[in-house]
Formats: C-alpha cells, structure tokens, sequence
C-alpha cells in the first residue's frame, strides 16, 4: 500500500445560483492522500474554506460508492474524472500526481441548469421518467413472480439496461447534450421484458417528445456518452431505442 | 402510554383478520384526504406510490435531487421471501422463526409474522414493475442464501438488488406524479411537525434551493427516514442519510425505541486513514462463497498468499460449523473484532480479516469444465473459468474493492473490517406503524418493529418494502376513515407558526453562534465516542463517560460550530449542522439505553454479560422488553417497557453451532 502525498492546485467553478455569472476560482490543497477519494479531496478543501470563512464548494453527492448517482463533477475535461466506468466519487487521489493541476466544472447543458457551484438540476431526467418510464401495476395486482419465465439472455440485457444510475454524465459528455443513453437505458431494460410489452409503443413515443421539450440535443452516434458511462451502459441500447421508436410510430394512432 | 394494538387471535391469523376488519375510506373521501410521505427510499416511494393509486392526495419529500437517491439504492445482496422456489424447506413459518431467533428475541411476534406473509408478494410486485432479479436458463428466479438461514431465500440482482427495487418504486411514484397524484418536493428537508391538538397535522420544511420555510398540511404523516446509522461519523450510510426527522418526531412526542440496537456489519472495506468520509460495504452474499479467515501466528506479516493452508484459522468455521461463514452479521463482527483484539488481524491497520475467494475461484473452475465434460483441464485454465463465473456473480463488487483499495481480489484475498451498517432501533410503532403520537407513522428502517436486536441480511429490503407496499396502505386507512370530517387545516394556524418560528429561530441561533470549529469536526468527534463506547463493545464505566462526553460536546458545540453562508440561499453547512445537532442528541439517547439493558443480546454486546465461550448472554428475565424512551426535556427520558410475549416461538440462546 502506497502512503504517499501530494500537493494540487484546484480551478473550481463558483457560481452563486442560477441567476449569477460564475467563474473559476483557484485554491491549493496541501498533504493529499493518494489513497483519498476525490470527494475526500474536496472535504480537505471544504474544511479549510470553512475556517477561512469562504463558502464551502457546493457539490452533490450522497451515497459515496457509486450508485446513487447523485455525485456529478466534469474533471479535466471529462465527466466523472479520468477513469473507465466510474463515478466521482468512486475516483481515487492515486489517478492524480503531485503538482497536478486539476479543473472542475459542472455539467454543462442546457436542460441541466446550474444550482450552485457544482450542482445542477437534473429533475428533467425524472420528467422523462414520467413520461412512461414505467410499467402500469398497482400495488396488489401481481401474479406468481414464476408464473412467466424469461429468457435469461432477455432478463439479462434488461438488468444490464436497468443499471443506469442517472448520473447525467452520458449529457455532459455529449457535445449535442442529447439524452439518449439515458432513455435507450430505460426504454432497453422495460422493452426487454414481457411485462413491459403492453405500453412499450406509447412509452417510447411519449419519453422521446418528453426529452425533445426539456431541451436536450440530438444524437449524431458519435458515442462520447458510452464511453463515459460508469455503469458502460451499451450504445447497442440506443439502436433498439430507434428501432422500438421507428416501429411504435408505424402503429401509432395519429 | 404503549398500546401495541396487538389483534387477538392466533398469530397465522392475526393479519388476515386485521385486513378483513379494519375500517375503510371510500373513493370519493380518499380524494379529500392528505398525506404527507417524508422520505423516498424504499419504504417511502412504495407508501407514496401505493397511496397515490388508491386515490388519496399525497405529498412527497425528500432532501436528495431525486427520489431515485435514497439510500436503499446502495443495497447490494437481495431481499428474502418465503417462496420457497427451491423446495428447501423454507416456509412463511421459517422465515419468521428465522427473523425472530437472527433478532435475538427481541422482536414482537405478530409484526414479524406478517413481514413473512406479505414477503412472497412483495416478489410478485416487484416483478410485475420489471424489476430485472437474476434468472437460471429456465427463465425462472435464481436464488442464494444469506446469514442465519439454512435455506436459499433471497432474491437478487447481481450486487445491486437494492438499486433495482428502489428503481421500481421510484417509477412507480413517477408515475403517480404524472397522474397527479402525488406532489413531488425534491431537495426539501423535513425540520419539524406539526401537530395539532395532539395529532400529527403536517410538517415544516425547509426548500434546501431557497433557504425558505415551508409550511405543509396532512391529515396523517408518513416517516419513512430511514435510520441513524450516521451518528457514528464512519458509517456504510450515504453522507445525507440523518436522524433529523424521527428527532423531531420524538421531540414532539413519539417514543424511541431501542435506540442502542445498532448493527455492526461484518464485511466493509476497513479504515484507511483520518481522511475517510464513509465506509463501503461488501455484500454479505460474499460470505455465500468466500472463507474469512486469520493467520494463526500473531502479528504475521506475510503476505495471505504466502500463508500456506494449514497456518490459516477459518475461525468462523471452526467456531460455528453448522453455520460456518453464515453465521448472523453480530456474531461475525464479534467473532472478527475479537481476533483483531487478540493480535491476529492482517495489513497494515492490524484491524483486518481476510475475506478469501481462491477456493472458490477453484470450485467454480471444475464445475464449468465439468459441463464441457472436461476432466483434465490444467489448473490455470481451471482458475481462469473459476473466475468468470465469480465475475458473474460479484463482478460489482469486485471492481469496487479494487477502486477503492488498488488492489485486486481476484488475486488477493479482500480484507474486510465491520462498520456500522443499520439501526434496529427507531421510533415505537404498533401493530398498525403508528408512532405514540396519532396521525404520526414510521416505516422501514426509520422504525423499530421487525428485527429485534439483530438484523438478518437481505431483510432490511423485506421489510421497507412490506410497509410501504402492504401494511400500511390498509393500516393508515383505518385511521383516516375517521378522519374524513377534518376539514385541511389552513397552514395560517397558529400551531403551524409557532412551528415554523422554534425551527427559524434555532436555525437563526446556530447561524449566528460564528464560533471557530466546523461541522464536520464536531460530527467526527461525536462518531468517535460512540464507536468507542457504545460501539461493537459496551460496558456501564465506558457508557457513563460517554453520556458525559456527548453532553459536553453538544455545549461546545452550541458555543462553538462555525457555519459559513446565510439564511435564505443554498447552504449545505448549516443542513449538515442541523442534522449534526440531533445526531449529538440522539447520541446520547443510545449510551442511556445501552447502559439501561444490563444483558447482552444481538448487535448489543455489554462485556460484562456474556458466556465463558464470549458468546452474548440475554437476561430474558429482567429484559425481555422493547424500551421505548420518552422525551422529557434536555438530558431527561422517561423509559416505558412493552413486554415481549412469545406465544409461538420459545426463546433460547441462539446457537448457531
């Protein structure tokens, strides 16, 4: 195990709220870690502006281990840090050298405006959700969970899907700000399964309206968003997303 | 003061007779009545979406960006029921009996009896929603088996179960938003109740965007919080997870039960230095598959590859042979702490056990060459086959350890150390998930009901979902159908601002107190005392002096704490300091339970009272009783007991040997 320490220079974003210009501001953090979170960097950096009576950097995060999807910081250029398949959170200090200078922005698009410093509001995703993001059960009316079997192939691709965590990350990397990782995700993981059959052609029609009016960009497949992806969500989920799309808008009634 | 509003009769009938008796609210009155859900993890957004199709009128809260965010979605290993797909003997009994005997008998009987009925639904939904649970090539639903079973109960998706439910809910709920059923209030935090001639009435939250004071009716009040694990500083909890409100609820009324029942999981990624801001777990579903084990030299510094087999001590193996690696997460920890304790724990922190997969890697090696019909494959490939399958089962978690730790566990055995996990304790409920105050309930782990004093894995899962899902849409409705004459309370009542004036004014004390410490400084030295003294460990010397140390803290704190920012804009500091504050409270609260329940029984391990095998040592006589505290004024509580009475089931030492 490695012990050794480094010291950075950070080039953070502030922003006050959605109504103010933000800039960049540089800090420097001493005696770094590398066996530190980058969130545990930004504590260090939080406790030493709390004592010096600056506002803390605002930034989300909440589960800390690469699930929740809440953490969300455009490191160096990329969403989410230097590392494959991961989140901010879960990015470690030993990614880092000493005398790095490190950027940090929040993810830029127009359908996520800033909140504060390094927090958006992605409550566009949740829309899209809304949409049909769903299948139609009340509480109460399931039948036997064996009472249909699933090609575990089929069950598999849609869990694969279904992993998305909503980090947003797919968005930021997107130079169209498009979300379609994100949706194909959703739209994969409930087409794959019989019980999702019933509403598949309305739920791909209403997500894909949905999305087009909270202002995210089109997709012009050049793949940014899977590359980026922590959960390497497949962009195979964005081909069967305009396949569903294409074949729901034959039968649709107009 | 404590009516469990236990239903008579024989306990296989009691929930069947609840259901077919209690009141009922009719369509058209369900649409006049309000409810307000505090929390959106598993028990909040399956309450909120169930009430919502039912057609009450149903207000949301919660203090993450989305709902999709509560920290159920950090569960990794499965959720139990008693379907019994496997013909192993399991049945709705079997799994009460299990939960009760894991609890350490100290769970009531009938609530424990019907998380097992309704368990077996609970799969049915979740797989209508399209929930994706691991599948064998028939197409039918895969299981494994988790600590203090002997059946292979729980469901699973890979290590992300509790993503998958929670995705379910949560779309659940989305949908019921876009019906307008429910109202969504994201980044909201809940600071208070209301309560209005003694019954819970709504709620004051604060808009974590704007800084400003909300005012919010309800003709009844869902807490569905989650639990406390945070007061420890070091916790697997997200960093958000908090206690504020079921404080509040007992500030203003409502019993804490148990607060000292913590649970110590056995597996977690062990602490690596002061920096450290929150511990991961590693599924207890590992243990299905890996062996724990120890040097059987002390202070051996080799590293585990280099310890040849029979210089290693599987001590849970050797402990427990029936249960093996399988035993109960308290005794696990214990086993594991005690170990450390006597200078056989491994890397560099000496507080360590290996958690190995070279055996398995092996077995699932030969049996993949087996299906090819293969027997003489050379050991390498063996290994390598081994590990595919280990990657399909673990891949998750694997890759995690490795992000975390730089080290790979394909390799190397993982090292593992318990940390805090789950809190049994939590507000007094009755049968119906009421709280003492009416109007005022508690779901999921903000609750006490089902896991006594210890809980299973993959029950945490069962029960969120259980009460949101099943009991409460049929036990709150016997409540509001006498509520259909309240007319909603205008939040110009002045019960509603006198709320809303005690919470500005504490939040305009603490802003102003400009003093030189940080919030998290305080958290972590709170964390620290409670890890040492009312931790794995407790005794009655080191509990008086950790009441002593927490109450001084909390006067230096509310002298001292420094938040920075204002009022009325977003300032994360002034939330943490606020949850920080009850945390300190309810710190408190745990070491005078501790020190109260002079025995020793499940996630509660007082020194003075164990076996000469140091296995934990009950007193059913004196404490076979919940302990439900009562708010009385700072540093003041008054105990109320509800005696445990086992109709079914007879209590005995656990033994799992």
């Amino acid at each position: 195990m490695e012990h050794n320490t480094m010291n950075l220079n950070l080039k953070v974003w502030r922003q006050k709220n959605n109504n103010t210009k933000g800039e960049f501001k540089l800090y420097r953090v001493e005696n770094i870690s590398a066996e530190m979170s980058f969130l545990e960097m930004f504590d260090v950096l939080n406790e030493q502006l709390v004592v010096t009576g600056e506002e803390p950097v605002a930034f989300d995060h909440d589960c800390r281990e690469g699930i929740c999807g809440m953490c969300s910081m455009y490191i160096n250029g990329k969403p989410h840090g230097p590392w494959q398949a991961n989140t901010t959170c879960q990015l470690h200090m030993r990614a880092f050298k000493d005398g790095d200078t490190i950027v940090v922005e929040p993810w830029r698009a127009n359908a996520f405006p800033v909140v504060k410093d390094l927090m958006v509001d992605r409550s566009a995703f949740d829309r899209i959700i809304q949409a049909g993001g769903y299948i139609s059960v009340n509480t109460g009316n399931a039948v036997d969970g064996n009472a249909l079997p699933i090609n575990k192939k089929d069950a598999d691709d849609s869990f694969a899907a279904a992993m998305c965590i909503g980090c947003g990350a797919c968005v930021a990397a997107c130079k169209n700000s498009s979300a379609m990782l994100f949706m194909s995700a959703k739209v994969s993981h409930l087409a794959l399964l019989p019980q999702g059959d019933p509403e598949r052609n309305s739920r791909v029609l209403n997500m894909v309206a949905q999305m087009d009016k909270e202002g995210f960009g089109a997709c012009t497949n050049t793949g940014a968003c899977e590359a980026t992806c922590p959960k390497e969500i497949s962009l195979s989920n964005i081909a069967r997303l305009n396949q569903e799309y294409l074949s729901a808008s034959l039968v649709a009634d107009k | 003061m404590l009516d469990a509003k236990i239903p008579s009769g024989s306990l296989e009938d009691k929930w069947v007779d609840y259901k077919g008796h209690c009141k009922l609210v009719n369509p058209a009155n369900k649409r006049k009545l309000e409810v307000i859900v505090v929390g959106t993890g598993l028990a909040g957004a399956s309450a909120a979406a169930s009430l919502g199709e039912l057609g009450y009128k149903v207000k949301a809260f919660c203090f993450q960006d989305s709902p999709r965010r509560a920290h159920s979605i950090a569960a990794q290993g499965g959720i139990n029921a008693a379907k019994n797909y496997q013909n192993d003997g399991d049945s709705v009994f079997r799994l009460f009996y299990d939960t009760v005997k894991g609890g350490d008998y100290r769970a009531r009987e009938a609530n424990v009896h019907r998380l097992a009925e309704v368990s077996t639904s609970i799969i049915d939904q979740c797989v209508a929603q399209g929930v994706p649970f691991a599948r064998e090539y028939g197409g039918l639903l895969s299981n494994r088996s988790f600590g203090g079973t002997q059946v292979q109960r729980t469901f699973y998706a890979a290590g992300q179960t509790g993503q998958q439910l929670l995705i379910g809910a949560y779309q659940a709920l989305e949908r019921q938003i876009a019906l307008g059923n429910v109202t969504m209030y994201s980044r909201h935090e809940m600071l208070e109740i209301v309560k209005v001639e003694g019954k819970a009435r709504g709620i004051i939250a604060r808009n974590l965007i704007s800084g400003e004071l909300e005012r919010h009716f309800g003709h009844a009040v869902l807490l569905c919080t989650g639990g406390y694990g945070n007061v420890f500083y070091l916790s697997t909890n997200a960093m958000g997870s908090n206690v504020t409100a079921a404080w509040k609820a007992h500030r203003q009324g409502a019993a804490f039960a148990n607060p000292c029942f913590t649970q110590i999981h056995p597996t977690c990624i062990p602490v690596s230095g002061d920096h450290q801001s929150k511990l991961t777990l590693m599924s207890e579903s590992l243990r299905n598959d890996g062996r724990i084990w120890v040097p059987k030299k002390q202070n051996d510094t080799r590293k585990a590859i280099d310890i040849p087999e029979d210089e290693r001590d599987y001590y849970l193996e050797r402990r427990y042979p029936a249960f093996g690696n399988l035993v109960p997460r308290d005794v696990a920890s214990r086993a594991a702490k005690e170990r450390c304790d006597a200078g056989y724990g491994v890397g560099t922190s000496k507080q360590a056990v290996y958690l190995d997969y070279a055996d398995a890697i092996i077995r699932y090696g030969k049996i993949e060459a087996g299906k090819e019909g293969r027997n003489d494959v050379p050991a390498a490939e063996v290994i390598a086959m081994g590990k595919q399958v280990v990657k399909e089962k673990y891949g998750n978690l694997f890759d995690m350890y490795e992000k975390i730790t730089g080290e790979n566990p394909y390799e190397f055995p993982m090292r593992i150390y318990p940390a805090v996990h789950y809190t049994m304790g939590g507000l007094w409920v009755d049968y119906e998930l009421q709280t003492t105050v009416p109007g005022l309930y508690a779901l999921g782990e903000a609750n006490f009901s089902d896991h006594g004093a210890n809980r299973l894995g993959a029950s945490a899962l069962m029960q969120g979902l259980a009460d949101g899902y099943f009991v409460i849409p049929y036990t709150v409705g016997n409540y509001l159908a006498e509520e259909i004459y309240s007319k909603a309370i205008e939040t110009t009542h002045p019960a509603f601002e006198e709320a809303e004036k005690s919470v500005s004014d504490r939040i305009y004390t603490l802003m102003n107190i400009k003093g030189k410490q940080s919030v998290e400084s305080f958290h972590k030295r709170l964390g620290k005392i409670i890890w040492n003294k009312c931790g794995m460990a407790r005794s009655k010397d080191g509990l008086e002096e950790a009441i002593r140390d927490v109450q001084a803290l909390k006067r230096e704190f509310w002298s001292d704490v420094r938040i920075p920012g204002e009022i009325n804009e977003m300032n994360p500091e002034l939330d943490k300091a606020n949850r920080v504050a009850d945390f300190i409270e309810l710190g408190e609260l745990m070491c005078v339970d501790a020190l109260n329940r002079n025995e020793s029984c499940g996630g509660h391990f007082r020194e003075e009272y164990q076996t000469p095998e140091g296995e934990a040592l009950r007193d059913d006589e004196n404490y076979m009783y919940v302990a439900a505290w009562e708010f009385k004024g700072e540093h003041q509580w008054e105990l109320h007991k509800e005696a445990l009475n086992y109709e079914v089931i007879k209590p005995s030492q656990r033994n799992y040997k």
